[in-house]
């Protein structure tokens, strides 16, 4: 069970009023969460007291600072279970870490009349890059469809998947869905046809236990700002043999081994692909937004989250205009809804008036929003600060929306 | 901020009864708008009378309540205008949905001030300007095509 007036309490945010004097009801944790005052404090103390470039200096704070962004790799891997903390790659978010990937295995393995597999419902952030580097490759990208409510057609993807599949770049838990792929399945299928698997953890890392051995994932994706820590700073897993077998991202300082004015070495993975200087204290922030997560223990967290989904999903179902998009079962922790003839920025707009937060829009997910039909939904979704009564609170201004949209 | 004045009844009689909505055969002007940071999509068909008289606008698409209300006022209001008269009009409703002018409310403008409700909510200012941005793109390119 979580403490959750002992966690608000640490969320500063959470303290703040809005529009007159209303709380703060934040139900977008999909998009970011907010960030409690130890990573705050983390940020701050670095800077007042370790701040030094990192792999440079031989000086004191400037080996302090190296330990702190090197021990925050070994807290990340030892946090998704990497048996190497050199398996773990710092980038600026997810999006870049998906691009490292397709940028860099397209130029070294890809070739034309080879296959690229995603799903049909990724972010865009999982579907631009693999369509760029399609047309730059001569590759084909091939989609999993959607079935049912919005879940992925196996038997089609056993049609689709052959030896001409060179890789699969597949999101763990949809942002817009909600949906929970059955991503054990999907990798071990992939192995048997040699290619390798991207895992877009993006929505699952922050809310559930991640094993990346157990997964036996090659790659796997997940941005800090969605689990506690800062915007600016993201990570990249990749079974270590892969990640050396591929040329560099981006090139410069800090990557390199010995320097020539015509050529150069490289350093091993990870430090090959972290060109210039990094987010060194976004690293360190990760580090103890990590450790904040483990003092709650993500099993409880992800408990936590699903009783807040189900409830916000019964209480929603009551309302008989509105229509929940997703599976019914099996799901995380976001639910997108339509309100029947009212356009999901009203209901934003008016549930803003009262304090609430919530997403508008196509979610980055266009091509999910077009197969439900719908030109866009609306989205609530949860993490460890939110509260049933956070949930109530969003209800009855729903019902003010129709009051103020039905009245009429 | 008030969500009476941005609901006005006005506005939620347009969305929910849009004026002038549908496609129309052969329009002299055609254009497309998006707000790709929130999937509002809108298209404007115009008839002209004599190259440069407008006959009238239509509209098609998907939107939210003001974007909806907003370019079913703008197919009434602009009928009958030259091509340059509704340009200096969507540039004049432009400035007001900016701040930098003061809304008026007589004459042509008298159901628009119900608009002056979303200045008070910044984020939603493009909704309301959409369709006019847009159909200004589609009568610039229709003159200098001529
Ligand atoms: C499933 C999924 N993938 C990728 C991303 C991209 O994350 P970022 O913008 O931090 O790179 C998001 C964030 O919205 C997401 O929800």
């Amino acid at each position: 069970m979580l403490n959750i007036e002992k966690i608000k309490s640490d969320f500063p945010i959470l303290k703040r009023k809005v529009n007159g004097e209303k709380p703060l009801i934040y139900l977008d944790s999909a998009a970011t969460t907010q960030k409690p005052l130890q990573v705050i404090d983390a940020i701050s103390n670095y800077y007042k007291n370790s701040n030094a470039n990192v792999h440079r200096g031989v000086y004191s704070i400037g080996h302090e600072s190296t330990e702190m962004y090197e021990n925050a790799r070994k807290k990340v891997a030892k946090f998704i279970n990497a048996k190497s903390e050199n398996s773990i790659v710092f980038t600026r978010n997810a999006t870049e870490s998906i691009n490292l990937i397709a940028k860099t295995y397209a130029k070294k393995f890809l070739k034309a009349n080879d296959e690229i597999l995603v799903s049909q419902m990724e972010h865009h952030s999982n579907l631009i890059p693999w369509q760029i580097i399609a047309e730059e490759s001569g590759a084909k990208l091939k989609f999993i469809p959607l079935i049912e409510n919005g879940i992925l057609d196996l038997t089609q993807l056993e049609k689709l998947i052959s030896q001409k599949t060179k890789i699969i770049s597949l999101v763990h838990v949809s942002n817009t869905l909600g949906t929970i792929n059955p991503i054990e399945k999907i990798i071990s299928l992939a192995h048997s046809f040699n290619a390798k698997i991207l895992i877009d953890a993006s929505q699952s890392v922050p809310h559930m236990e991640i094993d990346v051995e157990k997964l036996d994932c090659d790659f796997l994706v997940f941005s800090g700002h969605k689990m506690l820590a800062p915007t600016g700073i993201g990570v990249l897993y990749g079974k270590e043999n892969l990640l050396e077998e591929l040329p560099p991202f981006l090139s410069g300082g800090e990557m390199i081994s010995e320097v020539h004015l015509e050529t150069a070495n490289y350093r091993q993975t990870p430090w090959k692909f972290e060109a210039g200087t990094p987010n060194v204290s976004g690293t360190i922030a990760l580090s103890t937004a990590i450790d904040y997560l483990l003092s709650l223990g993500m099993g409880n967290i992800h408990k936590h989250e699903i009783e807040l989904t189900q409830y916000a999903i019964y209480e929603l179902n009551k309302i008989p205009e509105i229509k929940i998009f997703g599976p019914t079962e099996n799901r995380g922790n976001v639910v997108s809804f339509n309100f029947e003839n009212i356009h999901p920025h009203d209901i934003s707009t008016i549930l803003d008036n009262d304090g609430i937060c919530i997403r508008a829009g196509h979610n980055c997910t266009q091509p999910i929003i077009r197969w439900l039909n719908v030109s866009a939904v609306a989205r609530v979704s949860f993490y460890i600060y939110n509260t049933k009564e956070d949930i109530d609170i969003f209800i009855s201004s729903l019902k003010k929306v129709k009051k103020i949209f039905y009245a009429t | 901020m008030q969500l009476e004045e941005l609901y006005q009844t006005i506005i939620l009689e347009h969305y929910k009864e849009p004026h002038n909505f549908g496609e129309i055969k052969n329009p002299d002007i055609e254009e497309r708008g998006y707000n790709e940071s929130c999937g509002d999509d809108v298209k404007v068909f115009v008839k002209l009378i004599n190259e440069n008289k407008i006959d009238s606008i239509n509209f098609i698409g998907k939107g939210c309540a003001i974007s909806q209300a907003s370019t079913s006022m703008l197919t009434d209001v602009l009928k009958g205008k030259s091509i340059e008269e509704a340009i200096d009009f969507i540039e004049n409703f432009k400035s007001m949905m900016k701040g930098e002018k003061d809304f008026i409310s007589e004459n042509d403008f008298e159901e628009l001030s119900a608009m002056k409700g979303v200045l008070q909510f910044p984020v939603r200012v493009k909704c309301a300007t959409l369709a006019w941005n847009t159909l200004k793109n589609g009568l610039i390119k229709y003159q200098n095509k001529q």
